[in-house]
């Protein structure tokens, strides 16, 4: 098996989803592109544990799924709380406080 | 299907030492007791819950007493879990924490006509998540407790549902966290690649020998310890920070500064020391400079702030430098190492202690003056004596001078680059040095604001401290004295709660 081509994709995924996240000011595409960094661990974790010949890869990609789940449901939350108080998820309106 | 079921038929379950999970057990039981309470009882009663969560949190640390007292090292699921010296100060730490930090909460959360017992239902689960993440040896472990220990976190510094400022500290934390723990996976997942182990132990014998020249782990580490840099707020990756802890309602501001940095801290310790500490090249010159980068920015930039709570949120962002310095030296030496832990041990201890009770004063002050600019400090010594010596007693323990618990704090992180004895040890010792005097300029400021300025408004009504509030600066405030007049107690405590490193 040529691990390497799994490898490449996952990264690609990687770099796609820092992408997104920095540059979206949309809400929920910086949650989708959140979502491919995670997806881009589980192809990683998959193919590492084929390549190991290991079931531990796919076990941790299966919490990986699991957490990345509940963790969205908290961001559309969120998401949806700042909808709710500004008609708005456009996120460089988001920015009362200064850093 | 009938193949399934003969394969269950042959499952041979774990060994479980339930005595090793039992502050866990205790905790998960209280947590799910307070959420099964708040359903039935009625609005008038609901401080009633953070009370019950109170007494569970303390009730959670008799069995952590038990287990050190018998003092032996347990470890479960082939060294995933393991339940040592090290694990039972931090879970001690962890329950301490969540306990002053329940008192803090009890009356702003039901003045504020906020959900209460959903709030100490997430404060406890997110407490859960650190105690989880004290014996947490594997890299799974380590992930699901961060998350267990984050996710309420977002929820609860959004928890002023119709405030923009709270909202906006919800998603400016969530989002980084997000990103945080996504970039630390993808390096969990290139440590994993090479190894092919997730537990730490196993890591750390592979990363020693051949493998750890790959750079693989090298980019993985790499990886691992930016995303733990969101965490515990290092420059540059602390933007969240300030903007976070200024939205946040003051009590979870508390809870974030304290009790999540140091969560994440007792999982960077546990990954490099168990784990990379091998690599000492890679890592070493990264936590460096991170640690010059994080004392310096956050130091400076408290120096211009004009709101208390941003200037502490700067202050706790330099404090984090300061906890970083052992990190960097501790890869010289095997003697380095050891006094890197004790140093970076009792730093955490005391900075909860005095952390958590300035954010009591400025809770108990805001009750007054509904403001959380410095000028509002004008003149507190006419009004609020009592008050005012306790945030001169938390302010100059932060700022490091003797004989309040900070000075030891200090003392150690010195004693830990020195004791490392290279140059860039040393170099790194003069940085926090010199940090340390630009810190005093402005923790005095809020001194000399308190002492000697005049009372803004001429409105000179006592402040009402509320019982459990003034708990919590009790505590606070003897913790910080004590271990001041006495810190041997603290010092054999982080002696004795060493990682062994390999």
């Amino acid at each position: 098996m040529y691990l390497n081509q799994f490898l490449l994709l996952a990264a690609f995924l990687f770099c796609v989803g820092v992408y997104g996240v920095l540059a979206r000011k949309n809400g929920v595409l910086v949650l989708m592109s959140v979502e491919l960094i995670l997806n881009a661990v589980n192809v990683n974790l998959v193919a590492f544990g084929a390549f190991h010949n290991t079931v531990v890869g796919q076990v941790f990609a299966l919490f990986v799924i699991a957490i990345a789940a509940a963790e969205v449901g908290v961001g559309l939350a969120i998401v949806l709380l700042i909808y709710r108080n500004k008609q708005s998820i456009d996120l460089s309106e988001v920015d009362l406080m200064k850093g | 299907m009938g193949g399934l079921l003969l394969a269950a038929a042959g499952f041979k379950a774990p060994n479980l030492d339930y005595a090793a999970l039992s502050p866990e057990i205790v905790l998960t039981g209280v947590l799910v007791f307070v959420l099964l309470i708040d359903l039935v009882v009625d609005e008038t009663h609901k401080y009633l819950v953070t009370q019950l969560a109170g007494v569970g949190v303390l009730v959670s640390i008799i069995p952590v007493i038990a287990l050190a007292v018998d003092g032996a090292d347990r470890s479960m699921f082939g060294g995933a879990y393991v339940v040592d010296n090290f694990a039972l100060v931090f879970k001690g730490l962890f329950l301490a924490i969540g306990y002053v930090v329940l008192l803090m909460s009890t009356r702003y959360i039901e003045e504020g006509d906020y959900y209460e017992g959903e709030y100490s239902f997430l404060l406890l689960s997110s407490i859960l998540g650190m105690v989880v993440m004290s014996s947490a040896r594997d890299l799974i472990t380590i992930f699901v407790a961060l998350e267990l220990l984050s996710i309420p976190a977002y929820m609860l510094a959004g928890w002023r549902k119709r405030d923009l400022k709270s909202n906006e500290a919800a998603l400016k934390y969530y989002l980084l966290g997000v990103l945080a723990s996504a970039v630390m996976l993808y390096g969990m997942s290139l440590v994993f690649g090479a190894t092919g182990s997730t537990v730490l132990s196993e890591i750390g014998r592979q990363v020693a020998g051949a493998v750890g020249d790959q750079p693989l782990v090298t980019l993985g580490i790499f990886l691992i310890v930016v995303g733990f840099a969101f965490k515990v707020s290092a420059v540059p990756f602390h933007f969240w920070a300030p903007d976070t802890y200024e939205g946040a309602p003051t009590p979870v501001t508390a809870f974030l500064s304290v009790a999540s940095k140091t969560g994440g801290f007792v999982a960077l310790m546990q990954l490099i020391f168990v784990g990379f500490f091998g690599r000492e090249e890679v890592w070493g010159p990264l936590f460096w400079v991170l640690a010059a980068l994080t004392m310096t920015v956050g130091n400076l930039v408290a120096l211009r702030q004009t709101n208390i709570v941003r200037m502490l949120a700067y202050s706790s962002v330099a404090q984090a430098g300061y906890i970083l310095v052992p990190f960097a030296v501790s890869g010289d030496s095997p003697a380095a190492a050891g006094t890197a832990q004790t140093a970076m041990i009792v730093y955490l201890i005391i900075y909860a202690a005095m952390n958590l009770g300035a954010f009591s004063i400025i809770m108990a002050v805001a009750r007054k003056t509904r403001s959380g600019e410095i000028a509002s400090y004008g003149g507190l010594f006419n009004y609020a004596p009592g008050l005012t010596v306790l945030m001169t007693v938390f302010m100059f323990s932060l700022a490091g001078i003797p004989p309040l618990g900070g000075w030891f704090a200090k003392l150690l992180i010195f004693q830990s680059a020195l004791d490392a004895g290279t140059p860039t040890a040393v170099l790194l010792a003069v940085i926090a040095g010199v940090n340390s005097v630009i810190a005093l300029f402005y923790y005095a400021s809020i001194a000399k604001e308190m002492w000697m300025k005049p009372v803004p408004d001429e409105d000179r009504s006592p402040i009402g401290v509320p019982a459990p509030l003034a708990a919590a600066l009790g505590l606070t405030a003897l913790a910080v004295v004590v271990i001041g007049v006495y810190p041997q107690a603290v010092a054999r405590l982080g002696d004795l709660a060493h990682l062994a490193s390999r």
